[in-house]
């Protein structure tokens, strides 16, 4: 217990430190909300855009949190010899994985809890489904966070680093966080619903827009992505 | 040595594919002595190292760390084990404090960080990011980290390089120190002066195989002591001068020979004449006591492939 406190602790350390990394998990989720809630210029398709975005950052934070800082962090870690070394020490990689997935909750907690009282303050009205909205946060960070691990422990540092912001921005744009999934071409809205983006903000919303429920595909494709993409990480990963 | 060595090793052999980095390498450590793993860059000691540490599976032979197996029971010799790898394993951001805070969070009965600092001269550069560290200092907070779990066995790969003359003192006397208290320091070098300085044992390494084992005066005994060694140009008629001197003179490298005469000041006045006869300039002349280097020489010329680097090349490593 003690060993996986002093790595947590360590690693809440490093993630604080990262400039850059806060800026993606808080920075551009906050812009969003506020920018597109005060300049009413995007088809949310609610009568208030922030009853829209609100949920949409907040999956989007999800997304910003277990794949690209998860991803980008632990494979510098990777280049660097961090996780060699950390091998060779009593830590042990269960109490590793545990003080990453610890990490990264608690980074979002904050992330959720800044960005409800911020859209609150711009007078967000949540429905009351935020069970399934958590359920939904923790299934997508499991696939998120495998998407990032599974990156990290493949490839070199940089071309994490850059796959990881490249598909952040695709599925920012395609995961129906900002742009509702309706407002897409056919096509390109069947294709979404099959990557974790859409699914995840489907579920979200779906538990916090008045009047709406989240569609079965949703919970189908949310579910395999987070049996398959830790998965594939746990069995890809290579620690040096 | 009556106690079982802290390591032990037979035969071992490690490879990567087709080709074979470790090539039936035996050889023990003591408790309470540097041994020191040396030989030319490539030559499969960081190999050795890291099927000791738990890195590498073997191919075969044997390995024993404290009576453990190094891939078996990992977890186990963790607890007891300290290592510095050849680069890296620090990350950029943290600061040195913070960082043997974190490792001393992961043993029973860690040392102290502020005591491991104070010992590695880094006191002043504790709340310095790595990143703004010099190399040497690196070097220096990895050597820290080898000691937070106070080990039984600590295991150094390439401790001296890329750092300054003061770093390296200050390496040494850490080492002397780990020695002093019993344990059992086991690291690799290319530089031959180091492993001279720091070792008790020498174990000779080339092509994944070793080529001499022993206290270094062993091994500065062995062979022919007697000799005289100089650089003149390559292609010299060694047949003439050997008979000149009355003693084989053989050739170390191109432009390298080797006399196998007392060090006599007429034995050196004879070769000097006998290059003054043919015009010929006679550089890096040493006559007497061989050194370390002189040995290694000796013992990995026969074996040397074109492409390697002698071990008189003091290669940095890139970081």
């Amino acid at each position: 217990m003690r060993a996986l406190l002093s790595q947590y602790r360590t690693e809440l350390t490093m993630s604080s430190r990262q400039g850059e990394q806060l800026l993606v998990s808080l920075g551009i989720p906050l812009l969003i909300l506020v920018f597109f809630s005060t300049v009413d210029v995007l088809p949310t398709g609610t009568e208030e855009p922030v009853d829209f975005l609100a949920p949409g950052v907040l999956a989007l934070a999800v997304m910003s949190a277990s794949m690209v800082s998860l991803g980008i962090g632990t494979g510098f870690e990777r280049s660097y010899g961090v996780l060699k070394r950390l091998g060779a020490s009593p830590l042990g990689r269960p109490r590793w994985t545990a003080a990453k997935i610890l990490t990264i909750l608690t980074i979002e907690v904050v992330q959720w809890l800044v960005l409800i009282g911020v859209a609150l303050l711009l007078g967000w009205s949540p429905a009351g489904g935020w069970a399934t909205a958590v359920l939904g946060g923790l299934l997508g960070t499991a696939a998120f966070g495998g998407l990032g691990l599974l990156m990290a422990g493949t490839l070199p540092g940089l071309t994490t680093l850059a796959a990881a912001n490249g598909l952040y921005l695709v599925l920012l744009l395609t995961g129906g966080m900002v742009v509702p999934l309706d407002e897409l071409p056919g096509p390109v809205a069947a294709v979404a619903k099959l990557l974790p983006a859409a699914p995840l903000t489907e579920v979200i919303t779906g538990s916090l827009i008045e009047g709406r429920s989240v569609a079965g595909w949703a919970w189908v494709s949310l579910t395999v992505w987070a049996v398959a993409a830790p998965v594939a990480a746990a069995s890809l990963f290579r620690w040096e | 040595m009556s106690e079982t060595p802290a390591v032990e090793v037979v035969d071992l052999t490690v490879r990567y594919g087709q080709t074979t980095a470790v090539d039936g390498v035996s050889f023990a450590a003591a408790s309470g002595q540097v041994t020191a793993l040396l030989g030319p860059n490539g030559a499969g000691k960081t190999s050795i190292l890291e099927h000791l540490e738990g890195y590498r599976p073997r191919s075969g032979g044997q390995a024993r760390v404290l009576g453990l197996d190094p891939t078996k029971d990992h977890a186990a010799l963790v607890r007891s084990v300290g290592l510095m790898l050849q680069e890296g394993g620090i990350p950029l951001g943290i600061r040195p404090k913070e960082l043997l805070t974190q490792y001393s969070g992961f043993f029973e009965d860690a040392a102290d960080p502020d005591e491991l600092l104070e010992r590695v001269g880094l006191s002043h550069r504790s709340r310095t990011t790595a990143r703004r560290l010099s190399g040497g200092e690196q070097q220096r907070l990895s050597l820290a980290l080898a000691l937070v779990g106070r080990p039984r066995v600590v295991f150094l790969d390439e401790p001296t390089s890329g750092i300054d003359q003061e770093g390296r003192e200050l390496v040494r006397e850490v080492v002397a120190q780990l020695t002093g208290d019993g344990v059992a320091v086991v690291l690799t070098t290319h530089d031959l002066d180091e492993g001279q300085r720091m070792a008790d044992r020498v174990v000779i390494v080339d092509h994944g195989k070793v080529v001499a084992d022993g206290t270094t005066a062993e091994l500065l005994s062995s062979g022919e002591g007697d000799e005289i060694l100089f650089a003149a140009p390559a292609g010299l008629d060694t047949a003439s001068l050997s008979s000149a001197l009355g003693g084989r003179v053989g050739v170390v490298s191109p432009g390298e020979y080797r006399a196998e005469v007392t060090p006599t000041p007429t034995n050196v006045a004879a070769l000097t004449a006998w290059l003054a006869e043919r015009d010929l300039p006679l550089g890096d002349l040493r006559a007497g006591r061989q050194r370390l280097d002189d040995v290694f020489r000796r013992l990995t010329a026969n074996t040397a492939a074109p492409e390697q680097p002698t071990g008189r090349r003091r290669g940095r490593r890139s970081r």
